[in-house]
């Protein structure tokens, strides 16, 4: 037990030290940094799939690495599906429904705007959370 | 596959069985599952690359299906989010709109006999979409699903011109609400995708589905290059044929009694 504990708690500083480092990372809008936009808080309690320096950098290419993993081989493991990041990043507007892309306020459109790139995925990507399957099977499907 | 077994016999069982115990002892962890998952016919495992090893197909026994039963083509329309010829727009007409499935009735004039089928993507081992397809977005995967990837389609409209079938349609309008496992945008190709979205999760396709649940159980699914699952057993004891099997595109959608 005491050489369990032994070893734990210096993990456990170095978990909150890191832990603390991704919180400062995660406010763009850093003192003196006035074109950084202001990125929507996700849904509390996990982090990202990957940590903030590297989602800002390389969040295209997952998504890209993603589409083709699963348009092609029907590689479906969920953690980084573009329909998942809207499980943790939507954004609700003033009427409490969820926004689409339509709206500026939308987490995708925050940075996009700001950079002035125009990706087209939610023309044809739902870009609120949820999608139960329509067709629901009484039986069992095999 | 083309020396399928006229029955199932213990020893095929016992064939199987032998396959994947050596499988088993090769291979160890992930593949292990995925291994395993095939020897009994289950659905991969998520994250699993679908291989060949699989052939999905769906038969349609047509003496089954009745006229007017349209049980397959509204549960299409529902899960894809098709709104479907039954709605209008503004630049295109409502018979522009996208049918991913449809009923087609026939009758010989001759003798009177009259047919109806449901038609869609017929998802041919040999297809002329990805034939004529100029930036590869039309392909077809391992297990021979024809798919558009339409993040790589230009709209340029060869694969509608080419289908013997008429399976492909082209989406004139933008689209709102889609569903969120059905992405569907304007200026790309889309066609059947034999609910691919489902079979990577071990479910049946939309359509047969409702075909064994409202309509009359016309229609199966499963893998054709396991000898023990239903299709292979239906394909195997019955006399069945592809729809203009003259042009050699070798559907995996096969129909009894047409
Ligand atoms: C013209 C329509 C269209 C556009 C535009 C589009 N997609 Fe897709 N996307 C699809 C379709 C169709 C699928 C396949 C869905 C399936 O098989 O379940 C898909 C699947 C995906 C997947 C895998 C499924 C998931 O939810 O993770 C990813 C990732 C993806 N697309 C990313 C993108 C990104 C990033 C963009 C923008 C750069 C984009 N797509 C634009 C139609 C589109
Ligand atoms: C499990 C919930 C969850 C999922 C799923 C998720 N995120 Fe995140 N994301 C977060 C949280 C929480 C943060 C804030 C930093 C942190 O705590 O990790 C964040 C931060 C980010 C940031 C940095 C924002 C900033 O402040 O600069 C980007 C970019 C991002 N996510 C993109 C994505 C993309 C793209 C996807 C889909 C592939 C995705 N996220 C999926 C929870 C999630
Ligand atoms: C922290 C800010 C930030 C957030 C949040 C963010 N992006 Fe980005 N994204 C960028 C930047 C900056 C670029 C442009 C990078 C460049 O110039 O190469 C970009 C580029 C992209 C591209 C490539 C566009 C192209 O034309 O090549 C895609 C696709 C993309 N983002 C998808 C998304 C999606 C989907 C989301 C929401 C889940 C999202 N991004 C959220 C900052 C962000």
């Amino acid at each position: 037990m005491t050489g369990k504990r032994g070893i734990t708690s210096p993990l456990r500083t170095a978990i909150a030290v890191v832990v603390l480092a991704l919180a400062a990372g995660a406010t763009p809008a850093a003192a003196g940094d006035d074109i950084a936009p202001d990125v929507p808080e996700a849904r509390k309690g996990e982090h990202c799939v990957k940590p903030v320096p590297y989602m800002r950098r390389n969040h295209m290419d997952m998504l890209k690495h993603k589409r083709d993993k699963t348009m092609h081989k029907g590689q479906r493991k969920k953690k980084y599906s573009l329909k998942r990041c809207m499980d943790c990043h939507a954004v609700k507007g003033d009427d409490g429904d969820f926004v689409t892309a339509k709206s500026d306020k939308h987490f995708c459109n925050v940075c996009h705007d700001t950079a002035a790139v125009n990706p087209d995925c939610f023309s044809c990507h739902a870009s609120t959370p949820g999608g139960e399957l329509k067709v629901q099977s009484k039986e069992a499907s095999r | 596959m083309t020396e399928a077994p006229h029955n199932d016999t213990p020893a095929l069982a016992d064939e199987a069985r032998r396959r994947f115990l050596k499988r088993a002892g090769l291979t160890a962890g992930f593949s292990l599952f995925a291994g395993s998952a095939l020897a009994a016919g289950l659905p991969k495992a998520l994250d699993e690359a679908t291989s060949s090893e699989r052939r999905w197909g769906i038969l349609v026994d047509a003496g089954k299906c009745p006229e007017g039963c349209t049980a397959c083509v509204d549960a299409c329309f529902e899960e894809m989010g098709i709104e479907g010829p039954r709605v209008g727009d503004n630049h295109s007409r409502p018979d522009q709109d996208s049918q991913w499935i449809r009923k087609v009735s026939l009758k010989n004039e001759d003798t009177g006999h009259a047919l109806a089928l449901p038609v869609m993507c017929q998802h041919c081992t040999y297809p002329p979409c990805v034939d004529v397809c100029p930036t590869g977005a039309s392909f077809k995967r391992a297990d021979g699903i024809v798919l558009v990837d339409r993040h790589v389609c230009i709209g340029c409209r060869y694969c509608i011109m080419a289908c013997p079938y008429k399976a492909r349609c082209f989406v004139h309008e933008a689209i709102h609400d889609q569903e969120p496992y059905m992405p569907r945008g304007k200026g790309t190709a889309e066609g059947c995708t034999m609910c691919v979205h489902r079979i990577d999760h071990g479910m049946k396709p939309a359509c047969v589905v409702a075909c064994h649940e409202e309509g009359a159980g016309a229609m199966t699914f499963g893998d054709t290059n396991d000898p023990e699952s239903a299709i292979a057993g239906k394909l195997r004891d019955n006399t069945t044929s592809a729809i203009r099997a003259d042009l050699g595109t070798e559907p995996g959608i096969r129909y009894m009694g047409i």
